[in-house]
């Protein structure tokens, strides 16, 4: 194969082909900016004139409470996120085990694929909150002996437990997704089945469903909050609660989901730069 | 003479109402090359993927070096280490280099340590003129390095038996001739070969015997000269007259 070396210099036509493309690119880059100022404008006058927006103000978006309960909310929210780190690589793991064993084909392992098959039927269909009641609320009322009565780990069961419902479908479809050309080939190497689904199946159906995982994750990041309904976990959902319970303010709940919003925004603009760059990967001609 | 390294017995093979295979002899004597012909359909992959255990035979047996391999009690895993298999499609794995694909065996079947199974590697890759592109990804190589890569992989266990199942198929014409001058590097080497190809200048070079298979059965065999030149079997040569007419 020979390549081409040495200055190129563009004709004059293809100078003016890019002159014309840089020109319009300004041009929509101008429109898009007045476009986005125009419509702010119209909102905030829309919203600012509204009939009842000096008691909504007061009661949504009250300065002082602002003031006063973001400290104690932002406590809260650091419940959440340790909920978080520890939820997701419990969810991750325990629904690759289960995926492999849905996938496998051996006989002996066929009482436990119907198990796995159960567990993802009831833990998908039971709705989380349920879940996180009977788990945070029920387990500790039974007073067991040598077992943590601790709400939060309870709770936490029942958020990996569910999650862990939906994402064995991702893996699996991950699994599912590798061609079968792929374990033949490793199979004539002699490769143990075993072998196979470690060494070739599992990276290349892992790195498939990636961007799926990710969109679970960020799902995760708020669903975490649920755990406030347990009243003995003062999440940063929980501490919103009971300050508006104090004064029927309901600015807490809009610090609580600004902060929230907060904590999800890197992982959604990870999740996005992750898909463009697979994205592009596949357009630049690769062909396996 | 010594007994031969492959013996295919009266091979069987039906998936529900279709019969694909409908009893195949054939024997691969050591360090010859036995190339499969016919049209499509006629059978080559699927003996080729019997004779690999991917799929179980249906009747008849086959031998290998002696050992019966269809015998259910076989250990497969073993049998496969004694073959070695290359795929019209390369079947690479993406996320490996070149020098991971062809270590892979090594490292896992033959239980040698990393750097022992990457010296072999860089062997297997050098002896398939690709040593500088240990580390590119599979997705970087032109599909004439893909498919030599794969011949390196297939070499990685020392396998007494390599099959290839159309392995320039998916090529362009002009990558056929660098994979074609490796496979017959190989059967100069000793390599016992089994092949289904529809190369038919190659397989006149190279071939010790040619097999013509025809609605899964061997319709003609013999020396490249017999078969190619003066075929009997009137399938043959209709099938002759299409594949060479342009």
């Amino acid at each position: 194969m020979s390549t081409m070396t040495g200055e190129f210099s563009p004709s004059d036509k293809e100078a003016w082909r890019r002159g014309y493309r840089r020109e319009r690119k300004r041009k929509s880059t101008l429109v898009a900016i007045l476009s986005t100022v125009g419509f702010s404008v119209v909102l905030w006058l829309a919203v600012t004139h509204s009939p009842g927006w000096k008691t909504a103000q007061e009661t949504f978006l009250s300065g002082h409470e602002f003031r006063s309960d973001t400290g104690d909310i932002f406590r809260g929210l650091l419940i959440d996120l340790k909920l978080l780190l520890i939820c997701e690589p419990c969810i991750l793991a325990l629904a690759l085990i289960i995926a492999v064993m849905r996938t496998s084909v051996s006989p002996v392992l066929a009482p436990l694929r119907i198990g796995c098959a159960l567990y993802v039927d009831i833990f998908r269909g039971c709705p989380m909150i349920i879940l996180l009641y009977l788990s945070a609320e029920g387990i500790p009322s039974l007073r067991l002996h040598h077992v943590t009565n601790s709400a939060l780990v309870w709770g936490a069961v029942a958020i990996i437990v569910s999650y862990s419902a939906y994402v064995t479908e991702v893996m699996r479809s991950g699994i599912q997704s590798v061609h079968p050309s792929q374990r033949a080939a490793a199979r004539s190497l002699g490769l143990t089945q075993r072998q196979s689904l470690r060494l070739v199946v599992l990276p290349q159906a892992v790195r498939n469903v990636i961007p799926a995982l990710l969109n679970d994750f960020v799902a995760l990041q708020k669903d975490v909050g649920l755990i406030s309904i347990v009243g003995a976990v003062a999440d940063a959902i929980n501490r919103a609660t009971t300050d508006n319970d104090t004064n029927f303010n309901f600015t807490p709940f809009v610090i609580a989901a600004i902060l929230f919003i907060l904590l999800a925004a890197p992982s959604g603009r990870f999740a996005d730069a992750y898909a463009r760059r697979a994205l592009s990967r596949q357009q630049a001609g690769v062909v396996v | 003479m010594t007994a031969p390294v492959l013996e295919v017995r009266n091979v069987h093979k039906h998936y529900g109402d279709a019969r694909i295979l409908n009893g195949i002899d054939l024997e691969v004597g050591d360090g010859q090359a036995v190339v499969l012909i016919g049209g499509s359909g006629s059978g080559k992959s699927t003996l080729l993927r019997c004779i690999n255990l991917l799929e179980v035979v249906t009747d008849g047996e086959i031998v290998l070096e002696g050992d019966e391999i269809t015998d259910p009690r076989v250990n497969v895993d073993a049998v496969r280490r004694r073959i070695g298999v290359v795929f019209q499609a390369f079947n690479l794995f993406p996320h490996m280099t070149a020098l991971q694909n062809v270590a892979l065996a090594p490292r896992v079947v033959g239980k040698r340590s990393k750097a022992e199974a990457e010296e072999r590697g860089r062997e297997l890759l050098a002896r398939v003129g690709l040593a500088e592109h240990a580390d590119s990804y599979p997705d970087r190589m032109s599909g004439g390095q893909q498919q030599r890569t794969a011949i390196a992989r297939a070499l990685a266990n020392e396998p007494r038996l390599l099959l290839l199942d159309e392995v320039t198929s998916a090529l362009d014409p002009e990558l056929v001739g660098e994979v074609l001058d490796l496979i017959g590097e190989l059967k100069d080497q000793g390599m016992t070969i089994l092949m289904a190809t529809h190369e038919m200048g190659f397989a006149h070079r190279v071939a010790n015997e040619i097999c013509f298979l025809d609605a899964g059965m061997v319709a003609e065999s013999g020396p490249p000269e017999q078969v190619l030149d003066e075929p009997t079997h009137p399938r043959l040569q209709q099938f002759l007259s299409r594949v060479l007419r342009h």
